[in-house]
Order: C-alpha cells, then sequence, then structure tokens
C-alpha cells in the first residue's frame, strides 16, 4: 500500500464544494506534484490533509501508512509524520523561533516515544540545518515571521521540515513569490531529504519549482479533480500549453 | 442584597470598637476611619467606581479578627524556589520573626521594623475616606516598616503575605505597610501572596520614594482561590525617583487592587505593568490613579488580562495633571485576551489634564487567540492545550522578559506556566 492513499475525497468550505473527489495514491519515497489553475483545490487539499478547521469532508477517505488521517488531530498528523510548508507561513509574535522549533520538534519527539533533545543539542542540530541551507543563524533570534520577508518566510517552514523530518511533505505554493536564489534554495532542501524514507507532495501553479525538483509524477488538478496524471514532462506540456486545453479535454 | 453587604461591614465597625482600646498607636485616624466607616460601610455598584466591581460575594460572610494559630506556612513557602535573599514573612497579617530571614544589621542602610512594635500611620491621602483604606486603617494591627538609608542599596528584599484561612470562621486581616527610600536608595521588594482557604487580606501599603531613589517592585498576588483581597498601594515619587513594578493577579475569588501615584518631584518615572490571569468565577480589578503634580515626569502603565471561562477583569485608570506639570508623558494601554465567550472585560480610562504643554495618551484592545496561530503550532506537532499557553505566554512574555531580576522573574514565569495546569482547556 502506498504511504498516502487518498480515496474519492470530497471536502467543502462553508458550505461550497471545492474538492469533488479526489483519488491519488502516493507511493513511500515519490515525490508528486500537484498543478493545477487558481480555484482548482489545490490549497484546499493541503489543508485538508494538515487538519484545518473549517474543511468539512463530505465523502472520500484518506489513508497515511495504513491509518485514517482524517480522524487525527492536526498534532497527530504532524507527530505521524505528516508537515505543510505554508503558502503564508503565520507570524507568532512574542515566541521565539528557536523556541517554537525546539517545542515542536519535542512534542513530535515525544508523540513518538522518542527522548526530547536539551538546548544545547537542538543548537547543534539547529545550527548545521542553517549552514546547509545557506541561512543566517540570526534566523533562531527572531520571533516567528514576524518581519520576515516573504522569501525568509518560506525559508523558515523548509528549515522547520529540515529539523523535524516529516515522512510527507506538503509543500503549498512554495515557490510563489521566491526570487531564483531563494527558489534554490528551497529546492535544495527538499532534495536533501529525498530517500526512501521521504515522500512530498509538490503543489505549484507554475513548472519552474520543477526544474529543480524533479517529480516523480504530475498531477493536474482541476475543478476539484485530478483530471491528468504523468511523468515529469505533463508539466512541460502544460507550461506550453496552458491548462486550458486539458481542462477542456477532461469536461468532453 | 445590599442588607446582607451591609452586614458584612458593620461587622467590622463592630470588630473596631471591640478592640479600639487595644489597637496599636495614635487613636485618632482610626476613629475618623471608623466614623466614616460606619457610616458607609462597604461600597457598592451605585458608587462609580466600584461599578464594574461588585462586593456581593462578601455579602453574609460574617470575618473574625485573625487569631494566631497553627498554620499551613511552611507549605505554603514550598510553594517557591529557594533564594537567599533576605525574607519578611507575614502570616494572617502577623510579623513572624521565627520564619523571616532579617537583613544583615547595618548591612547596606536597610533597616526592618513591625508596626506592631512601632505603630505609624504614615501619610496616605484620604486613609479615612476611601473604603479599602479605611478599613485597613480602623483595623490594622501589624505590617512591615522597611527604610533604606539615603544613597545606600537594599539590594533584595522578599514580602511574604501566607494566609490560612477557615471555611467556618473567616479570617480578616489588615496589615499596614511602609517601604521608604531615602534620597539616592536603591532597592528591589517582591512581594507574594499566598493562601489557602477562606481569607480576606486588606492590606495598605505606603510608598516613599525620596529624591532620585529607585524603587523596583515585583508583586505576584496569588491568594486562596476562594479568599478576598482588597489592597491598596499608595507612592509617592519625589524629584528624578523612579517607581517600576511588575504585578501578577492570578490569585483570588474577587480582588481589588488599587494603586495611587502622586508624582510630586520634577522628572520622576512612574512605571507599572500588570497582568491578570484568571478562570473560573474569578473577578479582579486594578483601579490606578496617577497623579502628575510636578513638570517633566513620566508615567507608563501598561496592563495585559487573560481571561478564560467566567472570570471578569476590570481595569481602571485615571491620569491627573495638574496645571503645574508641563511636559508629562503619560501612557496607559490595556489590553484583554478573552479565551471564552462568558470571560469578560471592563476597561475605563479617564485623562483630566489641566497643563497644556503634555503628552498623555490611552488604549485598550480586547480580542481572543488567533485560529491561525493555533493551527500553525498544532501543525508541527504541538498539542493544542500547550499551543494555547504558548500563544497566552506570548501575550505576556515582554512583560515578563523584562524583569530585571532573575528570582522575581521566575516567581513570576512560574505562576504564569502553573496555572495552566489547572485549566481544562
Amino acid at each position: 500500500m502506498a504511504l498516502l492513499e487518498i480515496r474519492g475525497l470530497a471536502a467543502e468550505v462553508e458550505g461550497k464544494p471545492i474538492l469533488r473527489g479526489v483519488d491519488l495514491s502516493l507511493p513511500e519515497g515519490e515525490v508528486h506534484a500537484i498543478m493545477g489553475p487558481n480555484g482548482s483545490g489545490k490549497s484546499t487539499l493541503a489543508y485538508v490533509l494538515a487538519g484545518r478547521e473549517g474543511y468539512h469532508v463530505s465523502a472520500g477517505s484518506v489513508r497515511f501508512d495504513g491509518e485514517d488521517l482524517l480522524a487525527m488531530d492536526p498534532e497527530a498528523r504532524a507527530a505521524a509524520g505528516l508537515f505543510l510548508a505554508f503558502q503564508y507561513p503565520v507570524e507568532l509574535p512574542g515566541v521565539g523561533n528557536a523556541n517554537f522549533l525546539r517545542t515542536a520538534l519535542n512534542a513530535v519527539r515525544r508523540a513518538r516515544a522518542e527522548p526530547e533533545i536539551d538546548a544545547m543539542k537542538f543548537l547543534k542540530e539547529a545550527r548545521a540545518a542553517l549552514k546547509r541551507l545557506s541561512m543566517s543563524e540570526e534566523m533562531l533570534k527572531r520571533n516567528v515571521n514576524v518581519g520576515f520577508s516573504g522569501g525568509e518566510k518560506k525559508r523558515n517552514e523548509i528549515f522547520q521540515m529540515a529539523l523535524l523530518r516529516p515522512r510527507l511533505a506538503i509543500l503549498d505554493e512554495t515557490d510563489s513569490g521566491l526570487d531564483i536564489d531563494a527558489l534554490k534554495i528551497v529546492a535544495n532542501g527538499v532534495n536533501a531529504l529525498r530517500g526512501e524514507k521521504f515522500s512530498a507532495l509538490v503543489i505549484t501553479h507554475y513548472q519552474r519549482l520543477l526544474d529543480h525538483i524533479v517529480p516523480d509524477k504530475v498531477h493536474v488538478l482541476s475543478e476539484g479533480r485530478i483530471v491528468r496524471s504523468g511523468g515529469p514532462e505533463l508539466a512541460l506540456s502544460l507550461e506550453e500549453s496552458g491548462y486550458a486545453g486539458l481542462v477542456a479535454e477532461a469536461a468532453a | 442584597m445590599s442588607a446582607t453587604l451591609r452586614e458584612t461591614g458593620e461587622n467590622f465597625s463592630a470588630r473596631y470598637h471591640g478592640l479600639a482600646p487595644r489597637l496599636p498607636g495614635p487613636p485618632d485616624l482610626r476613629r475618623r476611619a471608623a466614623d466614616w466607616f460606619d457610616r458607609h460601610g462597604l461600597p457598592d455598584t451605585r458608587d462609580e467606581s466600584w461599578r464594574f466591581t461588585s462586593l456581593r460575594p462578601l455579602a453574609g460572610i460574617v470575618f473574625s479578627r485573625a487569631e494566631d494559630q497553627d498554620d499551613t506556612a511552611p507549605s505554603l513557602l514550598a510553594r517557591l524556589p529557594p533564594t537567599e535573599a533576605p525574607l519578611l514573612v507575614f502570616t494572617q497579617g502577623r510579623m513572624r520573626a521565627d520564619l523571616s530571614r532579617f537583613p544583615a544589621g547595618g548591612r547596606a542602610g536597610i533597616s526592618v521594623a513591625s508596626f506592631a512594635n512601632e505603630p505609624s500611620f504614615g501619610n496616605v491621602p484620604d486613609s479615612e475616606t476611601e473604603p479599602l483604606s479605611a478599613l485597613n486603617t480602623m483595623l490594622a494591627e501589624d505590617g512591615a516598616r522597611i527604610a533604606v538609608a539615603p544613597s545606600a542599596d537594599g539590594g533584595t528584599l522578599v514580602l511574604l503575605h501566607l494566609a490560612s484561612g477557615n471555611a467556618e470562621h473567616p479570617p480578616a486581616f489588615h496589615p499596614r505597610h511602609q517601604i521608604r527610600l531615602g534620597a539616592g536608595a536603591r532597592l528591589t521588594l517582591i512581594e507574594i501572596a499566598l493562601g489557602t482557604s477562606i481569607y480576606l487580606h486588606n492590606p495598605l501599603t505606603e510608598v516613599v520614594l525620596a529624591e532620585q531613589a529607585e524603587l523596583l517592585h515585583l508583586r505576584l498576588q496569588d491568594e486562596s482561590a476562594a479568599a478576598f483581597h482588597l489592597g491598596s498601594l499608595h507612592v509617592a515619587l519625589g524629584p528624578g525617583s523612579a517607581y517600576e513594578s511588575v504585578a501578577l493577579v492570578r490569585g483570588a475569588r474577587l480582588a481589588r487592587s488599587e494603586l495611587t501615584a502622586a508624582i510630586v518631584g520634577e522628572g520622576a518615572r512612574f512605571a507599572l505593568h500588570a497582568a491578570q490571569i484568571l478562570g473560573g468565577e474569578q473577578l479582579a480589578d486594578i483601579t490606578t490613579v496617577v497623579r502628575h503634580l510636578a513638570p517633566g515626569a513620566s508615567s507608563r502603565q501598561s496592563i495585559r488580562n487573560v481571561l478564560t471561562e467566567r472570570a471578569h477583569g476590570v481595569f481602571q485608570g485615571r491620569i491627573a495633571v495638574d496645571r503645574i506639570a508641563q511636559k508629562t508623558d503619560g501612557y496607559q494601554m490595556n489590553k484583554a485576551l478573552l479565551l471564552s465567550e462568558e470571560a469578560q472585560i471592563n476597561s475605563k480610562p479617564e485623562l483630566e489634564i489641566f497643563a497644556d504643554d503634555v503628552k498623555c495618551s490611552h488604549g485598550a484592545t480586547v480580542g481572543a487567540l488567533d485560529p491561525n496561530q493555533l493551527f500553525y503550532l498544532q501543525s508541527r506537532g504541538v498539542p493544542k492545550a500547550e499551543a494555547r499557553a504558548i500563544l497566552v505566554a506570548a501575550f505576556l512574555g515582554e512583560m515578563l522578559e523584562a524583569i530585571p531580576h532573575s528570582w522575581g522573574r521566575s516567581v513570576l514565569e512560574g505562576a504564569v506556566q502553573s496555572w495552566w495546569k489547572d485549566r481544562p482547556v
């Protein structure tokens, strides 16, 4: 069985149907891209998987490593190894980034019955991760995302991912608003984790990120359904012909 | 309703009339306070300054004079982190030499005495005509008298108010404290009130700062959840002096903390950073009056409320700027975080400005925890209850982190952290 099995998933927000039967299977160790036009339901899918309030699942199921993901609290999903890199990372005034990350790391470790790590060891790991990601140590001293530029916020998401080492990362338009250098840092962060025990759903509107994170498979989401799946070449053909043709084809 | 509250007041008057010949110190002021109290009794919500804070929970309770008794002082003491600092311990409003650790004789120019041995009512304005002050003036039997000599650094002194209450015969005590700093003197005073069961703690504290004196005043009010705290603090600031206070209110079923500051010296600085963290049926009220009576002084008041369940927070803050107090810089902010539907906050700022060249501002905010912030923390694996605690700590963090005294900071931070242990989320 695949690490993530989504079957017939339908979800609505404030009574409005957004997902209308998503089927997707993500085997462990693979990276899949989800592309699609604005309003197709990409971010809704990310939030439903992460367990955000206000997203009502009306049909379907999601299995994560065989478990019923939809029955779990957001924090339990994180402990099980799911990580959402936010499209709009949230600012937490008064909460130091280092403390936040250590709290998160230890919460996840506790839930997995692993020993907590102390402040010294945490700092060592955090510094090493920052170095690998070409980020400044200054990041640790600041309040979470407060006063960060758009690019810094996205890089902070990748930094958190590097420390939390999820089994499944969902990147929700992490590439939006990034310049090419920041884009490479983000891509390197994901590529560094790639391996048998790491899977990712990369949600993006553009082909650009997929030049740097080459996916095993590409799915096209339109009007709440996956209308086409294929290899990396699908992203390239979308770049040339746009979504319009595909969407028309799916409707036919 | 007022009949039974009146009975509670009459009971205090009767106690005064029974004890009067034996009460320490000059009798005149007490008599005037008692006359006033006989006529007015405890205030009700028709009194404008008590509009939001009803003393009705006191109605029908017959408080008795606090007797010396076997108490829970040692177990209350054990709640605090260890400290080497000098410690003045009061139980039921009486100084306990046996539990205290007095400052080394003559060292640092700090001297300590008790009101019982050296009774003096000091110079507190209206202390016989304001309800809480009058109640104290009428019935005070003991208290701390702390003095720091001019130019001396008094170091740190911990003032502990411990109370063993009694549900059947609740005691009431009315300690009268006085803290005087001579010119250029310094002191860090850490006041902590802890207790068990039902009682009424009605302290009156007078702080007098001579020219250039500096007091750091850290306070934790963590009275028993069934107790009543009705306290008043009166600060007089001389020229160039500085009063800085960080105060945390988390205890008592009903609490009113009055603070009046008289800025009589040019260029003095007054700062109050206070927080009320309340749950259950608690009501806590901070009422301040800051009088600018000299030019070029500053006053800063920053109040934070964290309210859950059916808790009720009140902040009333008046800044009065006298005609001669030009170049006054006054600031007041009251922020509330409401963690439940039923929690409520009342905020009443008042500015009375009679000088024309002043800078005075006030503001208030009310809000709930941000669901986006909560989800962000949860999505990183932090359980919801812990996520809420983190966001509340962040709301209070600025105030606590700035405390320039590590033991005092740890006491206040510990009180915020442990608050969550008793709370269902």
